[in-house]
């Protein structure tokens, strides 16, 4: 292991630009690659590139689909040294967050070789077609329809909350292929391209100014049937697990610095003892430390307890549920530090306290809301009747 | 750090499990209540009997060198099942104490006692009704012959099964804080001591000792004058991490009493754990249970490992377990209704034993605040 920390830290010595050691201050500086990504910086282009042919953008998926084929003791070592120097993620992507997972899980290998590489080289942008105007926590009653067409799908529908659809190449979409099924067995887990003819987005203006989110309709979209992931109508297993995941990275989001309070300390004051000097500000602050603090202590257990694959199962709704509780509290003790600055709605799309504080809102709700991540802990963690 | 046992503190784990369910359940504490005994010589020889009572003490002092970690096992299967006993205070911190303080003849004189249980030390270090040790007013007056104790100890506990105590004074002529602290070791029936006991909430007792210009030789004292806060405070922090742990088993214990209450009690034609408003409130609890344990270990790993971070991790696992132990034992009472506040249930042992031991080593507001003054706010 000490062979390999070395290697590795000679290698990011030699291979990390400069400027991708600097910390992320704006949407622009994460990298979403893409056909559609215009880099912001040359620098950029290169880390994505350099990281991706070694497969470190996925340390831990296999060689053969073009991962990095670490361990979990070699990623973890891989990810110190990329903190060491302050590396920032060469590519931010729901491909790897979610959708690669599940795809090393449940589909063929033919599907493996087509897909994988281009996500770990940041090559396709993958957006999640999962709600629909009508199917938010109740997600299994969606009624996007994919009718069966001997080699393909034809799709009418509407999703809704598409992260990003209108910048992304591909969909990961839940679609109900049997109508006459119970509403979990009847749906399908199914791939395709948002070029395809029929596709259209629309984004959506949020609270915070930004436009993040999409309302994306299908309109007689033909989908190849090889594009089927796992069996007919058998797909929700498939979406609950790529769930987990989904959770669990929104969970990290309640990780995070310990900074807090002392910067609220040095933009309010200290009293002669060394305490912030507004002492009700200062209890509150104190109690979300104290939760964040225990918060990372129980991710760090899960992720040593889940070993390499990363399959947490309902843990996970702990960690989305308290991580995204947590991170909606922190920007708004950071508001209630700012005083009356906290309310100015600021320049640019984001980097801004009230901009970022109103986005943070949505995190309790998307991926599944607070209340259902606790209705998942009651019943399949506790064992509580339905 | 790793956050999974070893197989060895497993076995600690699961063996003290089964002994306390056996030898010291519930209704252990329930027929000491009723009968009015304060502690228990029968539980306290069968713990030393299984080792327990030389859990930190080295082995080459005759103890199972087992650090926090392994002592914090026991006291979370102490919480299970409400056994209290001296052993937090004469085998963990008395002991610690003794260990970094005490000269190469008293340990190896009296290391090898408390490890085997005959000697039972209770530690005088909290004065008053809060947990500030650093603010000991108790002064220790200089003579030729060696020094004069006055004041008044507060908070010990099991303080009537001790043989000797070790009290906290401030050596006269150093101000206040911190420095200038010392520690004496004393017989119990050292003259010019005096005991006074009052009966607490959980049926066990707390005692203030005083201290009438009480006369000790020179070698009462442990280590070099006046320096003994760095020792206090790491065997202060080694008890508040035990005591995290043993809310911890409170807390679980609660909770899942109260988890087989909901599936079993039925209103309205069913479970009253069907009502989504309980549900989510379990399934809080639940979540609020994972994260201290979480903590609760890693203080315990940074206290056996002397590690920098054992003062913060100390503060953050007291401070978190109180938080949700409070959550635990008021959560149960509510769910159980009106047979939770029944005498005749166990809850409200629990409610009760809880509520004395958030005090213990220092309550919430004592170690958030400490907890904000590390991370310099």
């Amino acid at each position: 292991m000490d062979q390999f920390r070395k290697e590795t830290r000679q290698w990011l010595e030699d291979n990390c630009p400069l400027s991708m050691r600097a910390p992320v201050t704006s949407d622009k500086d994460e990298c979403w690659g893409g056909r559609k990504w215009v880099f912001a910086s040359e620098d950029q282009r290169l880390w994505l590139q350099r990281m991706g042919e070694r497969g470190w953008t996925a340390p831990t998926w296999p060689r053969e689909y073009a991962g990095g084929g670490l361990s979990s003791e070699q990623a973890a070592i891989l990810q110190q040294e990329l903190d060491r120097i302050g590396a920032r993620a060469p590519l931010t992507s729901m491909g790897i967050k979610m959708l690669g997972p599940a795809l090393l899980k449940y589909a063929t290998e033919e599907q493996k070789r087509r897909f994988l590489p281009d996500i770990v080289r940041g090559r396709i942008r993958w957006c999640q077609g999962y709600s629909e105007p009508n199917a938010g926590s109740d997600l299994a009653g969606l009624k996007t329809r994919a009718e069966d067409r001997g080699d393909h799908f034809l799709v009418n529908g509407s999703k809704v909350w598409t992260s990003y659809s209108d910048e992304s190449d591909w969909i990961f979409c839940l679609v109900r292929t049997d109508f006459s099924a119970a509403k979990h067995q009847g749906i399908s887990f199914i791939l395709f391209d948002m070029q395809s003819e029929g596709v259209s987005t629309r984004p959506i203006r949020l609270i915070s100014g930004s436009s993040p989110f999409c309302e994306t309709h299908f309109d007689n979209v033909r989908v190849p049937r090889e594009n089927l992931v796992g069996e007919l109508s058998q797909g929700w297993e498939i979406a609950k697990f790529l769930l987990t995941f989904e959770r669990q990275y929104q969970g990290s989001w309640g990780s995070g610095d310990a900074a807090l309070g002392a910067a609220a300390a040095d933009a309010i004051g200290r009293d002669p003892g060394g305490r912030l000097a507004d002492g009700l500000l200062r209890a509150e602050i104190i109690a979300f430390d104290l939760d964040q603090a225990a918060f990372s202590a129980y991710s760090q257990r899960v992720s040593e307890e889940a070993g390499g694959g990363g399959e947490n199962g309902a843990a996970t709704s702990i960690l989305k549920y308290y991580g995204t509780e947590l991170n909606k509290l922190r920007y708004q003790l950071q508001m209630a530090a700012a005083g009356s600055a906290a309310v100015e709605w600021g320049e640019g799309q984001d980097g801004s306290l009230s901009r970022d504080w109103l986005r943070s809102l949505g995190n309790s709700i998307e991926g599944g809301t607070s209340e259902i991540q606790l209705n998942v802990i009651a019943k399949r963690i506790l064992g509580l009747p339905g | 750090m790793t956050s999974m046992l070893s197989e060895e503190q497993l076995l600690l784990r699961d063996s003290a499990r089964s002994f306390l369910e056996a030898r010291s359940p519930v209704a252990e504490l329930r027929r000491m209540r009723d009968a009015g005994e304060s502690w228990s010589p029968r539980l306290w020889s069968e713990m030393a009997a299984m080792g327990w009572t030389g859990v930190v003490v080295p082995e080459e002092f005759g103890g199972l060198g087992f650090g926090c970690v392994g002592a914090g096992q026991i006291f979370e299967q102490c919480g299970h099942t409400l056994a209290n006993s001296p052993l937090m205070a004469s085998a963990v911190v008395g002991a610690k104490l003794v260990e970094a303080l005490g000269s190469p003849e008293l340990k190896s004189s009296l290391l090898p006692m408390l490890a085997s249980g005959e000697s039972i030390l209770c530690p005088a270090l909290a004065e008053g009704e809060r947990w500030a040790l650093e603010d000991a007013n108790t002064t220790a007056r200089a003579e030729a012959d060696g020094y004069v104790l006055t004041g008044t100890k507060s908070q010990l506990a099991f303080a009537e099964a001790a043989d000797h105590f070790l009290v906290s004074a401030r050596i006269a002529g150093n101000g206040p804080g911190h420095g200038g602290l010392s520690l004496f070791l004393l017989n119990a029936g050292h003259p010019g001591l005096s005991v006074e006991s009052r009966l607490k909430i959980d049926s066990f007792s707390s005692s203030q000792l005083r201290l009438d210009s009480v006369r000790v030789g020179p070698q009462a004292r442990l280590g070099e004058p006046g320096k003994a806060w760095p020792a206090i405070r790491e065997a202060a922090e080694a008890g508040a991490a035990c005591s995290a742990a043993e809310l911890l088993g409170m807390a679980s214990e609660a909770f899942q009493r109260t988890l087989d209450y909901l599936k079993q009690r039925e209103q309205f034609g069913r479970p009253i754990g069907s009502f989504q408003a309980l549900q989510h409130r379990a399934a809080l609890l639940h979540c609020e249970l994972e994260l201290t344990s979480s903590v609760v270990l890693q203080a315990l790993q940074a206290c056996e490992a002397a590690a920098t971070s054992a003062s913060m991790l100390a503060n953050l696992a007291k401070a978190r377990a109180v938080k949700t132990a409070q959550l635990a034992v008021n959560e149960a009472v509510q769910m159980h209704g009106g047979i939770g506040m029944t005498d005749e249930f166990d809850i409200g042992l629990f409610l009760k034993r809880a509520n004395a031991a958030f005090a213990e080593f220092g309550g919430y507001h004592y170690h958030a605040d400490r907890f904000a003054l590390q991370r310099n706010y």
